[in-house]
Order: structure tokens, then sequence, then C-alpha cells
């Protein structure tokens, strides 16, 4: 088995061909942070390369220097043999380096298209660049399987065509090596697996591709060999066929990691949030949430599963308060939330639900805040925090700190920036903010999405102490392992609507996803568009 | 969300980009002095001079900065909300008819104890109001603040050349002014002030409103990073989505920063009206509440920074004057070109040096860890 040593070994004989990419000693620092320690890697053409690693392991720092998004402190990149100079990402388009970035860079009014035109619309007129963009596209379509409608608007198109788009951005300016950063983070299982296909067409036509990533399933089924990165630098080079997940674990975190979840015999009491005939309809008179009603008892943790846009989001909005219900009733903690009487997120949390949202970087904290003012985001007007109508700072820095000690947040930086933590970090801060409370009703999205694993591990122990403290949680989450790992009863969401209720014990992948998918007959890799089909 | 390529220590982003931008601007007015054929070293001795070089000259200095805070902090309140209040001139003007209202009235009844907290509250309550509108319609109707509040400017010189030709010119007069207060209406200059403790300064503007400006300062920084109300000003500020989901109602700040924002532009009216004029009368706002854009941009609209920047365009405005004065070839039209060029190269050209500064630093941290022997 490989160790880190040996990739000096690299082969450097006459008869093979040089490798696609190679990374000779790359450092770099910001400020105070060592982001990347003497990396050195080497990508064979037409291949599939996985990068796994924490948040902060310094990945896609790595990467960003590959794309000239970050000039290396020290270092050689060479691509084909050939050392290069990669200032700024058009200097990596034009060396056939293409990323695909984690959150898409696309003009959601134009259609797939003129996206892909974007930058390279060759002339003053449209019409002729365009037509040799559509003759060019099509032949990368129909290559590749990509199944992109070339003149869908891009608002209109699910998260998993989006990123195809990407790709064939990619491709249509000549990449021939194409970089992936955290690509099935926002895919459903099967929009993923679709995109693995893709990968291996591409892989077969010699591209070569890089993967970043921090699932450890997707690295072992779709890639030929991985780079384990810790702390900033290489810890391991395996070759996919010779690993196993649990190692791949071991290497990233530095310690043993439990992949599985130990969870006590569930002790429920009485429900502490009940939905009854609960509706939204949205500005646009389109039915989000149809008719729902389920409860969650305290000591319980109900999972809803479904692919997202079919109204979980739209459902945690409501039971926090964030939108009053157009229709039906749910009453929590006591308090009960119609069309005419709705409840404001204030005060929801002051009757102890609290509300982890799916989104952190839109609702969850302010990027642009410090880390002790986004950890008291919701309970600014808490007289804890106060005196004499005024934030004492102090206050603000030691209930912070306490929050990153308890939950473990990294660093333990209360006055840096919330934008500069990794997602993993901010995720915890914002747990830890909500937690801290001991609420009686938690309603939590997506809780690691975007996480790496250690932080996986902790988030879910924390909500299973959470539980077993007599808390009722409602979970929303696209991950399956997640919700089977986690939830006592699953409800399965579809159009809006509930279309199952099940106990975790009964339910596996296939089952839910049968229900995620079928209830309305509609084709399993299509669209998750969201509930106007009701 | 990636920012620059490298992070700038705080003080660079605040402290020398600003500075170099202003030396840039002066460059480029330097090459115009020299255009012209005169020479610019002198020009730039004559307007610092000018502005610094007696206690004449920075009385008139400070007075100039005194709106220039006024509008300046305007800006920076409501900027903070993420609005764009363009309005402080017509609120500034309406800011000051109120306060002319109220002296019109009360002068020969009211002792100056009770006439200066009534002209603070009307100056106050002029200003929102006059921002009201502006803040209700952006709020619940979705009327863009921008459009409405340059509208509402327009409304209020229209509004004020009415009244003053109207109904508030004195009888007989005839320029469009109202009659001169009495006595009790004047807010005292500062030189009046410090003349019983033995300094003595040349007469000059600067009355006591300078005072309300400071205060006004510290007021908004406690205001706004030190309350739980700033907090989530700007929270809703940065992200409307974050502000709802922290039980915050976007619409009530959007109300409240744009009168607040309206209430602290007013007071240009105390400055102007009861500090020097001593009488209502026309285009007394003019220009401050645009140029209150522009310190607000380049204080990085804090209070601090706008105190600086406000001080910068105080001197540039003295020290503008007397060089028209000197230099006849050099008409009160090249100063506006120079002021122009501050405000395009620090208002809205901020960022232009910052690729420079992220060069060096990027060169002195590679530099650094090299020398240390890593």
């Amino acid at each position: 088995m490989a160790e880190p040593d040996n990739r000096n070994k690299m082969p450097e004989g006459v008869g093979t061909p040089p490798p696609a990419i190679e990374l000779r000693h790359i450092d770099k620092r910001f400020g105070a942070v060592h982001a990347n320690r003497d990396v050195s890697l080497s990508v064979t053409r037409g291949s599939i390369t996985g990068i796994v690693g924490e948040n902060g392991a310094g990945k896609s720092t790595l990467m960003s220097i590959l794309y000239g998004v970050y000039e290396a402190d020290r270092g050689e990149i060479l691509i084909d043999g050939k050392p290069v100079n990669i200032a700024s990402s058009s200097d990596a388009i034009a060396l056939g380096i293409g990323m695909v970035h984690q959150h898409f860079v696309l003009v959601d009014t134009f259609t797939v298209l003129e996206n892909i035109m974007l930058g390279s619309e060759g002339g003053a007129l449209l019409r002729r660049g365009a037509a040799a963009a559509r003759y060019e596209v099509d032949r990368l379509e129909h290559e590749y399987g990509l199944g992109v409608d070339l003149d869908a608007v891009i608002a209109d198109l699910p998260v998993g065509a989006l990123q195809r788009v990407e790709i064939l951005k990619a491709l249509y300016r000549r990449a021939r090596i194409l970089i992936l950063d955290e690509p099935t983070g926002v895919l459903t299982p099967q929009e993923t697996d679709q995109l693995f296909r893709i990968l291996s067409a591409l892989r077969s036509r010699a591209v070569t591709i890089i993967l970043i990533t921090h699932k450890l399933r997707e690295i072992m089924a779709a890639t030929d060999a991985v780079y384990v990165m810790r702390a900033g630098a290489i810890v391991a080079n395996l070759r996919t066929a010779d690993t196993e997940p649990a190692e791949l674990a071991e290497l990233m975190v530095g310690r043993k990691v439990r992949l599985t979840l130990d969870k006590a015999a569930g002790n429920f009491g009485g429900p502490a949030l009940v939905a009854e005939g609960l509706t939204l309809r949205d500005e646009h008179g389109v039915l989000r949430i149809d008719n729902a009603s389920f409860h969650v008892r305290t000591g319980e943790i109900v999972a809803i599963a479904g692919v997202s846009g079919n109204g979980q989001s739209e459902l945690l909005e409501v039971l926090a308060g964030i939108r009053p219900p157009t229709g039906g009733r749910f009453t929590a903690s006591g308090r009960e939330v119609t069309a005419e009487t709705p409840c404001n997120p204030a005060e929801m949390r002051s009757i102890g639900v609290a509300h982890i949202p799916e989104d952190r970087h839109r609702l969850g904290l302010v990027t642009a805040f410090a880390a002790n003012e986004s950890a008291i985001l919701g309970y600014q007007r808490d007289s804890v925090f106060s005196h004499y109508l005024l934030l004492i700072k102090q206050i603000l820095m030691s209930h912070c700190a306490m929050l990153m000690e308890r939950f473990d947040v990294r660093p333990r930086a209360p006055m840096l920036r919330s934008a500069n933590f990794s997602g993993g970090n901010q995720q915890k801060l914002i747990i830890a903010r909500e937690l801290a409370r001991e609420p009686k009703v938690l309603l939590i999205g997506q809780p690691t999405r975007g996480v790496d694993i250690g932080s996986i591990e902790f988030i879910h122990r924390q909500l299973i102490q959470r539980r077993e403290a007599g808390c009722a949680i409602l979970l929303v989450s696209v991950e399956l392992d997640e919700v089977m790992a986690l939830a006592d009863r699953i409800l399965v969401m579809c159009g809006g609507r509930i279309v199952g209720d099940l106990l975790a014990d009964q339910a596996d992948e296939r089952k839910l996803g049968l229900l995620m998918a079928n209830a309305q007959g509609r084709e399993v890799s299509g669209a998750p568009g969201v509930g106007e089909a009701s | 969300m990636r920012g620059g390529r490298t992070p700038l220590p705080h003080w660079v982003d605040i402290g020398l980009i600003p500075l170099a931008n202003v030396v840039l601007a002066f460059l480029v007015a330097g090459f115009i002095v020299l255009a012209i054929g005169e020479n610019p070293l002198v020009a730039v001795r004559v307007l610092i001079a000018g502005a610094l070089g007696d206690s004449e000259g920075i009385g008139y200095t400070l007075y100039y900065a005194t709106n220039f805070i006024f509008t300046g902090l305007a800006v920076a309140v409501a900027f903070h909300a993420g609005l764009f209040n363009i309005g402080g001139e017509g609120q500034a003007y309406i800011g000051g008819l109120g306060i002319g209202l109220v002296l019109l009235a009360g002068d020969r009844y009211l002792p100056f104890s009770v006439l200066l907290p009534l002209t603070l509250l009307a100056g106050a309550g002029f200003g929102a109001g006059w921002a009201l509108v502006p803040a209700y319609l952006q709020a619940y109707r979705g009327s863009h603040i921008v459009i409405t509040t340059i509208m509402f400017n327009f409304l209020a010189a229209a509004l004020m050349v009415y009244l003053m030709v109207n109904v508030l010119i004195a009888p007989g007069s005839m320029s469009p002014q109202s009659r001169e207060f009495g006595p009790a209406a004047h807010l005292p200059f500062i030189h009046d002030v410090l003349a019983p403790i033995g300094i003595n300064l040349t007469a000059t503007p600067l009355n006591l409103s300078v005072v309300l400006a400071i205060v006004l300062c510290v007021f908004v920084w406690l205001l706004l990073w030190h309350t739980p109300f700033g907090f989530e000003l700007r929270t809703a500020g940065h992200s409307e989505a974050a502000a709802i989901y922290a039980g915050v109602r976007p619409r009530r700040i959007i109300i409240i920063s744009i009168c607040l924002s309206g209430a602290i532009a007013g007071f240009v009216g105390l400055n102007e009206i009861m500090g020097v004029q001593h009488r209502l009368l026309l285009n007394f706002a003019a220009g401050y509440g645009f140029t209150g854009i522009a310190v607000a941009l380049m204080g990085r609209n804090h209070p601090l920074g706008i105190v600086v920047a406000s001080i910068l365009f105080g001197i540039l405005s003295q020290g503008g004057t007397e060089l028209a004065f000197s230099i006849p070839t050099i008409t009160r039209d090249m100063i506006v070109v120079i002021q122009g060029l501050v405000i395009l190269f620090s208002g809205a050209l901020p960022q232009l040096s910052r690729p420079w500064f992220e060069w060096l630093f990027g060169m002195l941290q590679r530099q650094v860890p090299a020398m240390r022997g890593v």
C-alpha cells in the first residue's frame, strides 16, 4: 500500500507519457494559515483522481492555485510535462483547464446556449457565433450524453442540469482537464449516478478529471486514484481499488472515525409539534405545501426525506415562523399558528422552537459579521447580552468563545469574520447557537450539507444528545444515509404532500427512493421541479 | 464570495488606500493646474495655508466639515441598512425649514434654552418627515429609494422657492429671505464661546453645531455597533433573509433607518439657519447632501472615517476659496474640478489602488518568511 513518501517515485521514463498535471512542492500561506504545505501530486492523463480531505484541509486552495485564482508562494506546476505559469484563470483556460465550482456561475435569465457562449461570443453580431456554438455544443452533447436542452432558460432548470451546463461550458472551452469542486453536494442520488456516468464517458475520451469531495462513497464509486489531504499536506496517495472508506476516513481525520451511529431506544413523550392540514400557496399561487399533517413527539427525531425542492424547505420556513401558512394549522410548544394567527420567528424562538436553516449563508449567519455577532443572530434582544440598551462586547465574545469550545468550532476566533470559517465550522457555530438554548422543538434543515466527516459525526452526536434530553426534532435532509441513521420515523415529501410515513427500521433506501420519486409517476432522473404538478 | 486575491491588513484597507486615492486625485489635479500654466506646488501651498494656516482658515474648514459630517452620517446610517439615501440634500433643506419656522414663531417669546431643544426637534422631525414618504414607498410599495429620494430633492427645492417667495418673505424685502431672527435664536459662534475663557479667535461661521456633529458621530457609532437595534439594522442591510430569520421586520428597519438618516441630514439647517444665516433663505443646503455621499463612501461609512473625510472636504472648500482669490487663473470652476477629482478617486473608484497594495503586500509576505529563513 502506498505511503505518503512514495509520491516522489514519479515515472519519468522515455516511453511513458508525462502526467497531465503535476504539482511539485506547492506551498501557500494566508497570513498565519499554512493552507498548502509542500504539496506534490501527479495525475495521469485520462483518469479520474479524487482529492479528499476535511473542510479546511487545503483542497480548494490547491485547486484554486491550479486554476489561477491564487498564486503559490513556492512550487511548480507542470501540464503535460511542461512547466507553466498560471497567473489567472484565463491562463488556466488557455491551458485547457476547466473548473466546475461548487456554486454555479450562470446567468439566470439566459438560455443554456447563451451561457455557454458567454465570453466567447465570436464577433460583434451574435448570430454567426451562436450558430457555430450550437453546432459545437450539440456535438459535445451527443458525444458525452449530457442531456441538456440548449434553449432552456437557466432559471427553469433543476440543479443537476445546471451542473451539466457548467461541464458543457468547460468542454466548449476545450478543457482537457476538468476540476470538479464538491460536485454532488446539491444532487439527488439519481443525479449523482448520472454525473458519474458522464465523468466516465469523459475519461474514455482522455479527459483528465480531478474530483474534490469529502464523500467517501463517491471516491470509491468514481475515481481511479485518490489523494488524501490533511492540514494542508498530502498524507496519502492511494489507488482506489486498494483502499476502503474506513481507511480513507481515518487518514482524513487523523483518528478512527465511526461511520455508524449508536442510538439508544427512543423514549417518546407527548406530541410537541403537531401539524394539521398545513397548506402554503406562494405569491404566484403555486401550492408548495399541500395539506400536510404530522406530529413530532418529545424525544423523537422525525426526518423528512425527499428530492430537494418538494416543499421541505417551505415546510421548515412555515414552522419557524418565517412565512405564515395559507391554510391549516400547526401547534408548537402549545402555541397554535394559523393563517389568521401567524407567528414571527422571534416569538417562535421565545417559546423554545429553534431553527437551524438549510441555507446557512443566506439565513443562518451574516457572512460579513464577526463570529461573535453571528453567534447571537436571532437572540440579539436577549437581555443577557445587553446592559442599559447597549450590547456588551465582552459578553458577546465570551458567549461565542463558550459556544466554540463546547461545539469545537475551529479556529476559536470570535473576532474572525463568519465568512472566513469553513462550511463545517459555520454550521457548527449555528448549531451551537441554537442548541445552547436547549430548545423544546428543533427544526433543522440539511444539517451536514457541505460539512466534513469529522464534523458530521460530531453534529449527529449532538442531535442524538438533544433527542435523549427530550427535544422534539424535525429533520429535513436529502442525504438518505443521514435520514436513516438519525430518524425514529421518516416522512417522505413529494410535490408538497407527505406521501409516506414509516418507522425508521422499516425503511430502506429503495423503498424511500420509490416514494420520493414515483409518487407522481415522475421520471426518476427528471427535474425535481417544485410541487406544481399536484 | 471571495474578496481580493490577497487579504490586506485592516489599517491598509481603511487608512493607506484612501490616503493613496487622495494623493492620486491631487496628482491628477496637479497636472490640470500645470496645464493651465500655474505651478501646482504653489497652488497646493495656497490651498493648505488657506484652509489650515490660521485660526480663520481652520474655523471655516470646520464649519464646512460640520455640514459634511451631518450629511455623511445620514448616508452611512442608510447604507448600513442596505439603502442608498440620495435625498440628503432635500432632507437638509426641509430640516432647515423646520428650524426656521420654529425660530420665526418663537424667537420673540421664548428664551434660547427653550428654543434650542425645539429647533433640534424641528430639524430632526422635518428631515425625518421628508424622508418618511420615500421610506414608506420603498418598504410597502417597492418604489426604489434612490429614485424617490432624488425626486424629493426637487420637490424640496420647489417647495422652498414657493414658501420663500410667497409666504415667508420678509415684508418689503426684494430678495426671497425671511426676516432676521432675534438674538435669542442665534446659536453661539465658537469664537464667542471661547472668548470668555481667554481664547481669542478670528470671527468665523463655526458655531456650536460642530459639537452636535461630534455627539451624533458617537451616537451613530453606539447605535450601529453596540445596540440590538443597530445589530438588526446591519443584519437587514447585509441579508434580508437573515434578518427575517432573526425575527427582524425589514420594513420596520427601512422606515426607521431612512427617517433617522433624514433627521441627521436635517441638522445641516441648524448649522446654516440657526448658526450662520440667522434667517431663512434659499439654497442654504446647496450641494452638501450630494457631497455627503462622497464623504460617506470615502469614510467607509464609519463615523470616524466620516469625520476625517469631512475635514478633507472642508479643507477643499475653504482652501479652494482662498485659491480662487490668490491665483486668478484658477477659477471657482477649477476648484470644483479638483473636488470632483477627489470624489472620483476616493468615492467612485475607491478600489482603484487596491491591486497595487495587494501586489505589494503579496511580495512582502513572500519576502518576510524567506528572510526568516523558513
